[in-house]
This record gives C-alpha cells, sequence and structure tokens, in this order.
C-alpha cells in the first residue's frame, strides 16, 4: 500500500519533470528538471530494492553528469529561440518516432506480462553485496574492461581539451627553492649620478 | 518489504518537512507580501537602459574538463562501494582484480598529473 | 573463479597490447614535446602490434572459452584477429614519423592502440555485455581521433557527428540487447542459441534482433545507416581515415558473423531479411554516391558503403559458404584499404597532403609505381579477375546463389558495374590526364613496404585462392550453426 503511494509519486514526478526537461524554455531550468527526474528515478530504484543503482543515480548522475550538463549548457552560447524553431520543425517525426517507441513497450509489455522469467530472485542479501560478490569474480573481465574505458575517456578528454598556453606565469617551488644568494644578489658601490647598472670593469 | 522500506522512513520524514516548509515559506511569501506589479517593475533593466543582449557568456572549456576527470574518479569510487561491502566473501581474487583495476586508473592519474590537466593555470 | 594459466595463454594478445598500451601511456605522460619520441612512440606500438600477432600462434588450438564463457577463441577468432593486428600495423606504419595534421603525439598512437584492443575483445565477444563493452572500448578512442586535428573545423565536425551517431547506434544495441536478454534469460551467446530451440520465436526476440543488428550495422556504416561516414572519412585526418578504411570493419563485420551465427542461428529466416536489406541498400548507396565525388577520402567513404553491402550479402546467405566468403572478403578488404591508402598517404603538394580526386591526374609520370600500384588496386575493387576482389566477390554471389537469393547477386553484379566507373576514372585520371601542377618529389619509400605487401597479396591471390578458401570454411565451421 504505502510503496504503491510511492511508486505512483516518485513515477508521477519523473515523467512530469522529465516533459519540463525538454519544454522549459531556459536550458538551466531544463538541468534542474533533469535532477529532479534522477531523484525520483533513485526513488523508483530504492521501491525495487535496488539500493546501489538509486546510490549510483545520485552519486554520479546527479552529482557529477548534470554538473556537466550545467557546464556544457553554459560554456556553449546556444541561441535558444533558434532551437526553439527546430523543435517545431521536428515535433511531428518526434511524434512519431514516440508513439512506435511507445507501440514498441506496449508489445514486448504485454508479451511479457506474467512471465518474469529474467527477473533475479531477491535474497536475504541486500544489493550492493550481492552485486559486491559476482562483480570483481565472476565478472572480472568486464570490470578490468570497465577500468580501461575509464582510462580511454580520461585519456581522450586530456587529449581533446588540453592546451598548454604560452606566457602563463606558473610558481615553480623546486626553482624557488634552488636559488642561491650568490645567482641572483649582487653587491655594488654606486656613485652618485651613475647608476648602479654598470657592472664593475665594463667602463 | 516492509522492514526494508522503514529503512527509508527517517529520510521520508526528512524530505517531507524539507518540502513542506520550504512550500510554506515561498506560498507566505506570497501570501503575507504585498504585490503590485507594473510594467516598469517587470522588465529587465541595465544602467538605465533595457538590456542590449544576453547576459550570459561562455564558460571556459577547462571547466568541462575538470568535470569529466571528476566524473572518472565518481565512477572509480563506484566500483569501490560494492568491493568493500563485499570483501569479505571473494577473498584474495576480489582484492587483488580491484588492485589491478585501481593500478591501471592509477597510471591514467599519473599521466593526468604529469600532463597539468589538474592545474589550473 | 581462479586465474589460470590457460586464462592467461587464451587472451594473450590482449594481455600484450594492455601491457604496451599501458607503458605508452607512461611514455606520452613523461615525454616532453621533441621530434625524437614521437619516433619512439610509433616504434613501441609497431612492436606491439607484431608482437601480438606472434602471440596469435602460441593460442591453443580449437574453440576455448575463458571468463565465465564472455571470452571465446578458436581458429575463426584468431584469424580475424590477425586480419586486425595486420590492418593496424600497417596503418601505424603508414602515419610515418611527421604526418602534421595534428595527431603526431604519443596519445594518437596510443588511443589506436586501445581501439585495437577494443576490436581484438569485438571479435572474441561471446556475451553481450562483453559485446558491449569491447565495442566502446573500440569506439571511444576512435571518436577522439577522429577529433584529433585540433582547430579544424572539419576534423571536428567529422569528430563530433561519428560520436553522436556512434551514441545512438551504441543506445540502440543496448536497446536491442535488454530485450534479448529479457526474453532469453541470459546475455551469454550459447544459452541465448540454447534458449531458442525451444518453443516458437518471440516478437520480443524479434525487435532485440533488428535493434542490435541496426546498432551493429552503424559500425559498420551499412546503408542507411551510413549518414557519418563520408563526412567521418574527409573531415579525419588522413592516417586516421586509412585506420577507418582498414580495420574496425573487420572487428564489427566478426561481431554481426559471431551474433547471427552463433547466437541467434535459429532466427536465421529473420535476421536473413534484414541483412538482405541492409545489403541491397549499401551496394546501391555505395556505388552511386561515389559516382559524384571530388574528394578521395570520400570516394573511398563510398566505396567502403558498398564492400559493405557485398560482404553482407554473403552473411546473409546463412549458409557456411556464405561465412566462409565473409572471411575471404574481409581478408582482401583490409589488403585493398591498406594498399590505397599507401598510394594517398605518399602524395603531398608543398609538404602538405592532397586529397582531391583530380590531384591524381598525371601520377603515371612523377610517382609510375604508386600509379601501377593504384591501378591495380582498382582493379581489384572493381572485381576485374584474376585479382583479389575478384575471387571476393565472386565467393560471395556464389554464396548467394546457392542460398536462392538470386536477385541479391543480380543486383550486386550490377552494382559493380556501376562501382567499376569511378575506380576506372581514377586510372583513366592517372594515366590519361595532365598534371595540373606537380606533386612533391620522395616520400614513396616510406609507403612502400605497405603497398608492396598488399599488392603482393592481391595480385598473387591467384596462387593461394585454394588453401585460403579451405582454411576460411574449416574456421567457419567453429561457429555456433555448423556443430
Amino acid at each position: 500500500m504505502i510503496s504503491s503511494f510511492f511508486f505512483y509519486l516518485f513515477a508521477a514526478v519523473t515523467c512530469l519533470s522529465g516533459l519540463m526537461v525538454v519544454t522549459s524554455r531556459n536550458p538551466v531550468h531544463s538541468v534542474l528538471f533533469l535532477i529532479l527526474a534522477f531523484f525520483n528515478a533513485a526513488g523508483l530504484f530504492i521501491l525495487l530494492q535496488a539500493e546501489f543503482l538509486a546510490m549510483l543515480l545520485v552519486v554520479v548522475y546527479v552529482g557529477a553528469v548534470a554538473v556537466l550538463f550545467l557546464f556544457v549548457v553554459m560554456m556553449l552560447d546556444i541561441n535558444f529561440v533558434e532551437l526553439r524553431e527546430g523543435f517545431q520543425k521536428y515535433r511531428t517525426l518526434g511524434i512519431v518516432i514516440g508513439i512506435i517507441l511507445l507501440a514498441e513497450l506496449f508489445t514486448t509489455f504485454f508479451q511479457l506480462a506474467g512471465d518474469s522469467g529474467a527477473l533475479p530472485e531477491t535474497t536475504g542479501v541486500h544489493n550492493t553485496a550481492q552485486l559486491g560478490r559476482v562483480l570483481y569474480t565472476e565478472y572480472v573481465y568486464l570490470f578490468q574492461l570497465a577500468g580501461l574505458i575509464l582510462l580511454v575517456a580520461m585519456i581522450g578528454a586530456i587529449a581533446l581539451t588540453l592546451r598548454s598556453r604560452p606566457g602563463v606565469k606558473r610558481q615553480s617551488i623546486s626553482d624557488q627553492n634552488s636559488r642561491r644568494r650568490e645567482d641572483t644578489v649582487r653587491l655594488a658601490k654606486v656613485r652618485s649620478g651613475e647608476g648602479a647598472e654598470a657592472k664593475e670593469g665594463s667602463h | 518489504m516492509d522492514a526494508y522500506l522503514g529503512d527509508y522512513l527517517p529520510i521520508a520524514i526528512f524530505m517531507a518537512i524539507a518540502i513542506s516548509l520550504s512550500l510554506a515559506f515561498i506560498l507566505s511569501a506570497f501570501v503575507v507580501g504585498s504585490q503590485k506589479p507594473d510594467i516598469e517593475k517587470l522588465t529587465a533593466y541595465e544602467c538605465g537602459f533595457d538590456a542590449f543582449d544576453d547576459s550570459r557568456k561562455p564558460f571556459d572549456v577547462r571547466f568541462y574538463l575538470v568535470a569529466i576527470l571528476f566524473i572518472i574518479f565518481d565512477l572509480e569510487i563506484a566500483f569501490l562501494f560494492p568491493w568493500a561491502v563485499a570483501l569479505g566473501d571473494i577473498g584474495l581474487f576480489g582484492f587483488w582484480s580491484m588492485m589491478v583495476f585501481l593500478g591501471i586508473l592509477t597510471i591514467g592519474f599519473i599521466y593526468e598529473w604529469k600532463k597539468g590537466a589538474l592545474e589550473w593555470e | 573463479m581462479e586465474f589460470s594459466s590457460l586464462t592467461f595463454l587464451a587472451a594473450l594478445p590482449e594481455f600484450i597490447l594492455i601491457f604496451f598500451a599501458l607503458v605508452l601511456v607512461l611514455v606520452a605522460a613523461f615525454a616532453r614535446h621533441s621530434d625524437g619520441h614521437i619516433k619512439t612512440v610509433r616504434t613501441i606500438s609497431l612492436v606491439g602490434y607484431a608482437t601480438g600477432f606472434a602471440a596469435l600462434f602460441l593460442l591453443p588450438q580449437g574453440a576455448t572459452e575463458i571468463f565465465n564463457g564472455m571470452f571465446r577463441i578458436d581458429g575463426l577468432t584468431v584469424y580475424m584477429k590477425g586480419l586486425v593486428l595486420l590492418g593496424g600495423f600497417f596503418a601505424c606504419w603508414l602515419v610515418g614519423d611527421g604526418w602534421g595534421e595534428g595527431i603526431d603525439r604519443a596519445e594518437f598512437h596510443l588511443l589506436v592502440l586501445m581501439a585495437i584492443l577494443g576490436m581484438l575483445l569485438m571479435i572474441s565477444a561471446n556475451d553481450l555485455i562483453s559485446l558491449y563493452m569491447a565495442l566502446e572500448l573500440q569506439s571511444l578512442p576512435l571518436y577522439v581521433v577522429a577529433a584529433m586535428r585540433t582547430g579544424s573545423l572539419k576534423s571536428s565536425e567529422a569528430g563530433l557527428k561519428y560520436f553522436l551517431l556512434g551514441a545512438l547506434s551504441s543506445g540502440m544495441l543496448l536497446y536491442g540487447a535488454s530485450m534479448i536478454y529479457g526474453f532469453s534469460g541470459s546475455t551469454g551467446f550459447s544459452e541465448i542459441a540454447a534458449s531458442l530451440t525451444t518453443g516458437d520465436i518471440s516478437i520480443g526476440m524479434t525487435v532485440g534482433m533488428v535493434f542490435l543488428l541496426s546498432g551493429l550495422a552503424f559500425k559498420i556504416s551499412a546503408a542507411p545507416f551510413h549518414m557519418w561516414t563520408p563526412d567521418v572519412y574527409e573531415g579525419a585526418p588522413t592516417p586516421v581515415t586509412a585506420l577507418f578504411a582498414i580495420v574496425p570493419k573487420v572487428a564489427s563485420i566478426t561481431l554481426i558473423l559471431s551474433v547471427t551465427y552463433n547466437a541467434l542461428g535459429e532466427m536465421a529466416v529473420q535476421w536473413q531479411q534484414i541483412l538482405i536489406a541492409l545489403s541491397v541498400i549499401s551496394m546501391i548507396v555505395g556505388a552511386t554516391g561515389a559516382i559524384m565525388q571530388q574528394n578521395i577520402k570520400r570516394m573511398l567513404a563510398y566505396s567502403s558503403i558498398a564492400h559493405m553491402g557485398y560482404a553482407l550479402a554473403g552473411l546473409a546467405s546463412g549458409s557456411m559458404q556464405g561465412s566462409t566468403s565473409v572471411i575471404i572478403y574481409m581478408t582482401t578488404y583490409v589488403f585493398m584499404g591498406a594498399g590505397s591508402f599507401a598510394v594517398i598517404m605518399t602524395m603531398r603538394r608543398d609538404g602538405l597532403p592532397v586529397e582531391r580526386i583530380s590531384d591524381l591526374s598525371g601520377l603515371s609520370s612523377t610517382h609510375p609505381i604508386q600509379a601501377a600500384g593504384m591501378m591495380v588496386i582498382m582493379f581489384s575493387m572493381a572485381g576485374i579477375p584474376p585479382l583479389a576482389g575478384f575471387f571476393a566477390k565472386w565467393y560471395v554471389f556464389l554464396a548467394a546463389v546457392d542460398a536462392g537469393l538470386v536477385p541479391l547477386a543480380i543486383i550486386g553484379l550490377l552494382t559493380s558495374v556501376i562501382g567499376a566507373f569511378y575506380y576506372l576514372r581514377i586510372i583513366r585520371l592517372m594515366y590519361f590526364q595532365e598534371a595540373n601542377a606537380p606533386l612533391d618529389k620522395g616520400g614513396e619509400r616510406q609507403n612502400r613496404l605497405v603497398l608492396f605487401a598488399s599488392l603482393a597479396v592481391i595480385l598473387l591471390f591467384f596462387f593461394f585462392i585454394g588453401p585460403v578458401h579451405d582454411h576460411a570454411s574449416s574456421i567457419s565451421g567453429a561457429l555456433a550453426s555448423f556443430s
């Protein structure tokens, strides 16, 4: 009873905020609605007893991906009026594709109704521990592959965006520490009217 | 099922209080405060002129680089949670598989560090 | 789960490539920018491909599955891995020590090595999850290298287009994979095949299969999922285009082969329709699209679309003869691609690479060896006997006819004739047209190894066609449909 109340609450808010992501005028608002949708999806995962996924959704998607989205929205200087026009232009096509996807979901749903063969059994062990028991042993291959993909992502992002700019002044601590007095300080007797630049014996 | 959901009761109560309090503040400001809008009050205003253009300025691409590197390490951390929870069950093999994973990403981290991707000029 | 010595041995080439990739990461991290370090990096990656290739001969004989059945080696995968490593070696060789176009960095070689590693893993994928992970490991570095020419709008466009459409195709692939998982109850190829033997094939399974194949069709740029190909080929730096043209499609075709023949063998009636449609459209789009092109990279992009159409025609026949013909086709494809780019990448004017088709005019007088080589390759691509390309097409059409797909074979023959037109146009330009501006002398020595290797294969294929065919047909016996 309580769980179905929360299910409908989370599901309704997810759908509504999803709609707002697409339709709101200000893209920053879109991203904020996206975050709301993520939060509610996390609630849905909790109702499914998938606690780890719920946590991931909050930590990774809300914590990192949404921030990245905000940066991208702000980084690209988009003309939002033009974007709106594109939205109008492709509306019919979008609706058609949406209807097709919906029809597919319905067909599979009715085919699957009553037959949930692929759903795993829930045991007493909670979700995170269940994942942990297989991820690092049985699925070690995929786990290491994920590590390699993260490495590629890291290198790719740096290779594409990092520029070394000329003329930037940086602090070099080792250079600072290795300076000695003899290298930099010179005592000179300055006669009046001649200045200190001239080195001894040069005139 | 109910016991499981019961674990989340404090969060549900917390959210309920947070939402109702913030709603109360916003709504009371609407109800109590006096509102007499007119055209001049509602128009955008910039030193005595109408706004010339959008005040938005493009961000530096470096923000993006920092954010994406943050995501990568965030995901790496996400892999650590189930590992830590299940470490007792998965034995030495599980331990070393995480060490290899971290080793690969540490090499990536060395690359990042030496390239100066973490520096802000 | 134990990490036995068998595990280590069966994935030896992959371990070797991972080792070399990590070494390259460290080199890239510590190297200061100088001309010397790019030479070192290129040598390291060439040694990496060669060592990986050598390791293929140490692999255990017969079919072996490791990592809980997610990684499979057998005769077919070993052969395809050999092709991919060879193609990677060629692509890396062609880059040279100083190409320009912003790719003379350690990161370029590193990312290409990672992509090749991903392709090896794709070929060995025996599970929907490992398929997807390997595919991503292959795609991500390729997106980056396509966009690597910083400051060039076209290169950025290429990278962005490739990335967006690649992400879309990954999404479709995942959607299909999740449907297949939902209806078969497993992600392993052999379990999926087992689940199909009992009872009827559900609609959900078919929908999943269609999405999975559409996602994979993006990766091999089969029409109507080819939109990205010409722009990416044109915009990416030429060595990257060469890489795209030589290697990734071998891995993706192998993936389609193992998905259709290993996992979904019982659904042959359903996937045959999809593959036939993809094949016909690709052949037509490839042949007609190339005619009007002025840029040689764009032309070769359409040419590769057409080639994928022919390879899919072999796959669509669903027989052992069909898979044999695909193996032969991909073998010749690698060498023809490598050879044509060995010629294109030799041509420079005032130090800058040229890429217009008209720049090839008069090549016979300035670069006679290159022109002769290009002529042989173009004849082979057009399917003139007794060159390698003729036999490749011959076996494909033979398989299609034997499987009762006569209309497919006829369309294939017609599009070959149309295709011959633009291949012959290049030969005409090289031999019967005056050069409009002279190309730079020199640089021939650098690419000669790749050109001569591919010419040797194309010209001498005639003598080896018997053994090659026997080997291809014996290794395609490893596919689940025929065992």
